[in-house]
Parts: C-alpha cells; structure tokens; sequence
C-alpha cells in the first residue's frame, strides 16, 4: 500500500513538473512584462530596473526553477489585467468554484446512481425508456446551451430563480460561502445543474451498463438461489458490484466539472476561477493563465491519486500483494 | 458508375439503408449541409452584407408570432439581421473549422502515431507520454489555453486577421492524442506482419513503408473515431466562441450568433439564441449518431 502511494506519487512530479514549464515557457515568451507594466512613458534606466527586479536577465531554466520555487509557495505573480496578486484572485474565487462543483458532483451522483439501479433493473419499463431518452438529450445539449435553457425557463419564463452570481454569500476570513443563505442555495441551483447535467447523465448510463452486465452473472443467480431479498440482491451484491467503473469515470469527471465550470460560470456569471481564467484568456493575462494551469494540474493529479486510492477501498481483489 | 454500384451493394450500405436512426440522421445532417453550402444562393438575406441591413428591422420575433413578419421566417437580431440567414451561413464557418480541426488532428496524430510505434523504445515511450498527460485534461480547456497563447503571442494587428487559423490550431491540437493512440496501437500490429517485413527486405526506406505500406492499413479507425471527433470539435469551436474567445461578431459562427443572443435574453428575445442553439445540437446530435452507425457498421464482431 505505502509503495502503491509512492510510486504514484513519483509518476506525478514529472507531469507537474512539464506543465509547470509549459507554463513558465508562456511567461518567458509571450508578451513582454516589461513593457506592459511600464506603459508608454519610461526610461532606460527604469527598464534595466524592472528587468532586474523581474529576474528576466537569468538564463532560462534559472529563471523556469525560481518559478516553480515561487509557485510551490504559492506565488504567481502579479495580474496583468488586475494589477494584484494572482494568489489573492484565485484564493478569493476558488470558494466559489469548489461549492459549484462540490454541489454539481453530489447532484450527478445523487441522481444518476440511482436513476442508472432503476434503469438497469426494470430496463423495458416505459418510465426507464424516458429516462434513458432524457440522457441522451443530455449528453448532446453543450453545456453552455443547457445554461441558457435553464435560464430562459426558469429565471426568465417562470422567474423563480435568479440567473447569474451567487446571491447573498457569509464570508469568513478565508473563504465565503453561499450554503447558509437561502438566496446563496438559490443561487446555486442552475448553475450546479447544468453543470451537473452531463456527468449525471454519464453516471447513470455508465451505472446502467454495469448493472445489467452484472444482474447476468452467476453469483446474482446464486444469491437468489439462496434466497436473499431482491433489496439485498440489488444493492448488496448488483451495485456494489458496478462501482469501480463509476468510482473512475466520476472520479475522472471532477477534472471535467472543474473545466466546464468554465463555461458554466461563464454563463451565470459565476465569480469562481473559470470565469477569471476566461476573462484572463480573453486579455492574454499571462500570470494568471499560468496559475491556473499549474493549479488545475496539480488538482488532476491528486484526484487521480484519489481515484486509485478509492480502488483499494472498494475492490477487495485489488489488495492482495503482487 | 460502376464504384457507385458496387458501393450500393456493399455490408455497410446495406446496414446504412437497414438503420433507420442513421436515414434519419444523414436525412437531417444533409439539409443542414444544404442550407450551409447553398447559403449565398437560397439565404433570404445576406448577414454579412452591412449595406443590406435596417435597423428599422431589428428584434422582430419569429413569422409565426403576431408581430412576425413573412421575409424573416426566424426573426432578427438586434442589429436587423436575419436569424434564419445568420444560421445558414453561420454553419458553414462552423463546419470548415471543425472539419479543418479534425484534419489537422488526424494528420498530426497519425504522423505522431506512426513514428511512435514503428520507431518504438524511447521516441515511443516520450511521445505516448505526452499523449497521456495530454489526455488527463479536458479537450476545451487545452483548446482554451492553446487559443489564449497563440493570440498573446500573435502581433494585435494580426489577431483578427488569423482567428480562424488559431482556432483551428487550438482545437486541432486538442484532439490529436486520441488519434495518436490508435494509429501507434495499430502500427504496433501491422509492424510485425509479414509484407512489412517483405518490404523492409526488399530494402525500402522507413519513411516509405510507414506512409505507402503500414498507413493504409491502420486508417479505418481513424474515421471512425474522426467521426465523432467533428462533433466535439463543432461544440468545442461553438463553446469557444460563446466564451468570447472564438470567432469575432464580424464573421459570426453558430457559437458568436448564441452568444449575441445570449445578451437578450432577458429582454424576452429568445429566437436569437434557440434556432442557433437548435441547429448546434442538430448538427452535432445528427453527426454523432452517423458516427455511432459507422462504428457498429464498420466493427466485424457486430455483423
């Protein structure tokens, strides 16, 4: 188990260590700090400074090691577009986005496992063949689409829930939240759905597959024989069954929620991260992009790292010493 | 004539004309491609025509509202222009992008795949790897990232100007792993058989039997999964767009025409943004499906 956690660990650094250089590589050669910081009106003297003071007359790879020292501390600069701390902006919108894809996940795994158990088990019911037709509707509609469905129905139609930014929000010194107040959840709804849409839709498909590949085998047989309840059958035996595929494919699909919330937060005007990181794009604000891209790495490596970790709890074959 | 016949005779063709998901599907597929590729003829307007335009015109809702009017069966937008025209050529910029991208994916998969699974050992080992970390992120979000460096690194002057080419650039890029990893999977094969040992034999250079020998045969895959890959790779342009990071208002695509929309909503306009949005998931629904039909069709363990 501890040299399993180890060698995984050790697979990571060098991916985080080559999409720390990418990120480095767009500081070093795309625009010029110097003189956007600048301005227009400088002189030679002050140029030589800044540059001094940037580092920026270090070779290369000195350059590429003191920043990823800096980013392991957690430092990345300084906006161009904002002209503040990188580290602030991000540690100010990532309560944001983690409550959207926290509450988006639970969403997906709270409706799709059980939606894919009912599916699966009464496969030619009508209600099963609706359902299944409303996940292919899911899987097709773009995110974004989804969003401006939602918002067109339900805030602009119907008017019972607001369209964009998270509402009333309790802030405490290092995170705000919109979980404590009813305009907060409010809020939250549309947004975690639509962002929530698709993964739900995967889970319960993915849920489904599994189910009636496993209802077949002959331990379920074995187990009615035996005559256990079908409550018992169904979730004791069936579904545990069916659940290191899901564990995967939801484990892999937080990345995903963390890349669409890019979108999502787009279309409600979300303030996370992904709505910082587009309006970043949109300007080529180079320190910020590359935060990003640095924290969004690490964060994919440490879920892959859970993931696998989650294997070991669930598959009780995969314990056994090789 | 005789190539069309034998065609019509074929498994596939049969298993085409027995599926009725993928009549249906080509059957929709085709009059979108219709309208995009016949747009300067058959459009009721032209969007790109500004001299054309009235203001007088704009926010006028659907021909079936009450204040709909006959020449703009879909409505207008806020600057006047026809939504249903807008659409028809707003398809076709959609479409060259993401069939550009998918080109550009498979030509640089392949070229990646090849060389990685012929050449094997370290070159092999160091591009796969590329191609796993790459897999690990989402397409969009590399698409996303490629776009904003490319345009930051591009001279101003020039940004408006070679859009189109950056976009195909980043979503291209974003989907050559999986073609990457097909074609090396299957070179890994095709490497070992016996005519490619015949032609290293008769002394034929590496490049040679890796283009004339090896390549036609690990290229059914490819369309299948090029296939499917057009349709992320239109969501994916459209998503861009819609994020602002796409295609300018200018030379508007189906994502720009959702995103104009999207502004006025709220004021009750919803035409200008569900015919485009409608279309969008037609066109992607219906090329998935076809791509879905030609996997089925084309995998002997099904027939």
């Amino acid at each position: 188990m501890f040299a399993f956690i180890v060698s995984r660990v050790l697979q990571a650094v060098p991916v985080v260590l080559v999409v720390g250089l990418i990120a480095y590589a767009m500081f070093a050669f795309v625009g010029d700090p110097v003189t956007i910081m600048l301005g227009t009106d400088y002189t030679e003297a002050q140029r030589v400074a800044l540059v001094k003071q940037l580092g920026l007359d270090q070779p290369f790879f000195v350059q590429y090691a003191k920043f990823m020292w800096a980013a392991l501390h957690g430092e990345f600069g300084i906006s161009y577009r904002l002209a503040r701390p990188v580290t602030d902006l991000l540690a100010e919108r990532m309560p944001a986005t983690l409550e959207l894809a926290l509450t988006a996940s639970v969403f997906a795994l709270l409706i799709g496992v059980p939606m894919g158990v009912y599916t699966g088990i009464y496969r030619t019911a009508f209600s099963s063949r609706v359902f299944m037709i409303f996940s292919l509707i899911g899987v097709s509609l773009p995110t974004f689409l989804i969003g401006i469905l939602l918002i067109l129905v339900f805030s602009v139609w119907l008017q019972v829930l607001p369209s964009f930014g998270r509402g009333d929000v309790v802030r405490f010194p290092h995170w705000s939240t919109g979980f404590l107040t009813t305009g907060g959840l409010k809020a939250l709804i549309l947004p975690a759905v639509t962002l929530g849409l698709f993964q739900m839709t995967l889970i319960m498909r993915l849920v489904r597959a599994e189910m009636l590949e496993v209802l077949r085998s002959d331990y379920i047989k074995f187990a009615r024989a035996r005559g256990l309840g079908t409550r018992a059958i169904n979730f004791g035996h069936a579904l545990r069954n069916t659940l290191v595929p899901v564990i995967t494919i939801a484990g892999l699909q937080i990345g995903g929620i963390i890349a669409f919330s890019i979108v999502t937060e787009t279309v409600f005007q979300w303030p996370g991260m992904g709505l910082l990181f587009v309006q970043s794009v949109q300007v080529a604000d180079v320190p910020v992009m590359a935060a990003y891209l640095v924290m969004i790495s690490v964060l994919f490596v440490l879920i892959n790292l859970v993931v696998d970790l989650l294997y070991y709890a669930v598959d009780p074959r995969l314990r056994v010493v090789r | 004539m005789s190539a069309i016949a034998r065609w019509l005779d074929s498994d596939v063709a049969y298993s085409f004309r027995r599926s009725p998901v993928a009549l249906m599907a080509a059957l929709v597929l085709a009059i979108i491609l219709a309208g995009a590729v016949l747009a300067p003829w058959i459009a009721p307007h032209n969007p790109l025509d500004l001299a054309s335009l009235n203001l007088m015109d704009s926010r006028i809702p659907p021909v079936w509202d009450a204040e709909g009017q006959r020449s703009f069966p879909l409505g207008t937008d806020d600057q006047g222009r026809d939504i249903l025209s807008g659409i028809m050529y707003g398809v076709r910029i959609s479409l060259v992008i993401g069939v550009a991208s998918v080109i550009f994916a498979i030509v640089a998969g392949i070229a990646v795949g090849l060389l990685a699974g012929y050449a094997g050992g370290v070159l092999d080992a160091v591009l796969m790897r590329v191609a796993d970390i790459q897999l690990t992120f989402p397409a969009i979000l590399i698409a996303l990232l490629v776009d904003g460096v490319v345009t930051a690194a591009l001279p101003q002057e020039m940004h408006e100007r070679l859009k189109t080419q950056v976009l195909i650039f980043s979503i291209g890029i974003s989907f050559w792993p999986q073609f990457a990893r097909t074609v090396r999977g299957s070179t890994l094969v095709e490497r070992g058989r016996e005519y490619v040992m015949a032609a290293r034999v008769i002394g034929l250079s590496s490049g040679r039997i890796m283009l004339t020998h090896i390549l036609p045969n690990v290229l059914g895959p490819v369309f299948v999964i090029g296939t499917l890959t057009l349709g992320l790779a239109i969501l994916s342009e459209a998503t861009l767009s819609f994020l602002g990071v796409g295609l300018p208002p200018s030379s508007p695509s189906v994502g720009t025409l959702i995103r104009i929309g999207n502004d006025f909503l709220f004021s009750g306009e919803w035409w200008m943004t569900i015919f485009p949005g409608l279309t969008l998931v037609l066109l992607v629904l219906s090329i998935n499906l076809l791509g879905d039909w030609l996997r089925d069709a084309l995998n002997p363990k099904l027939r």
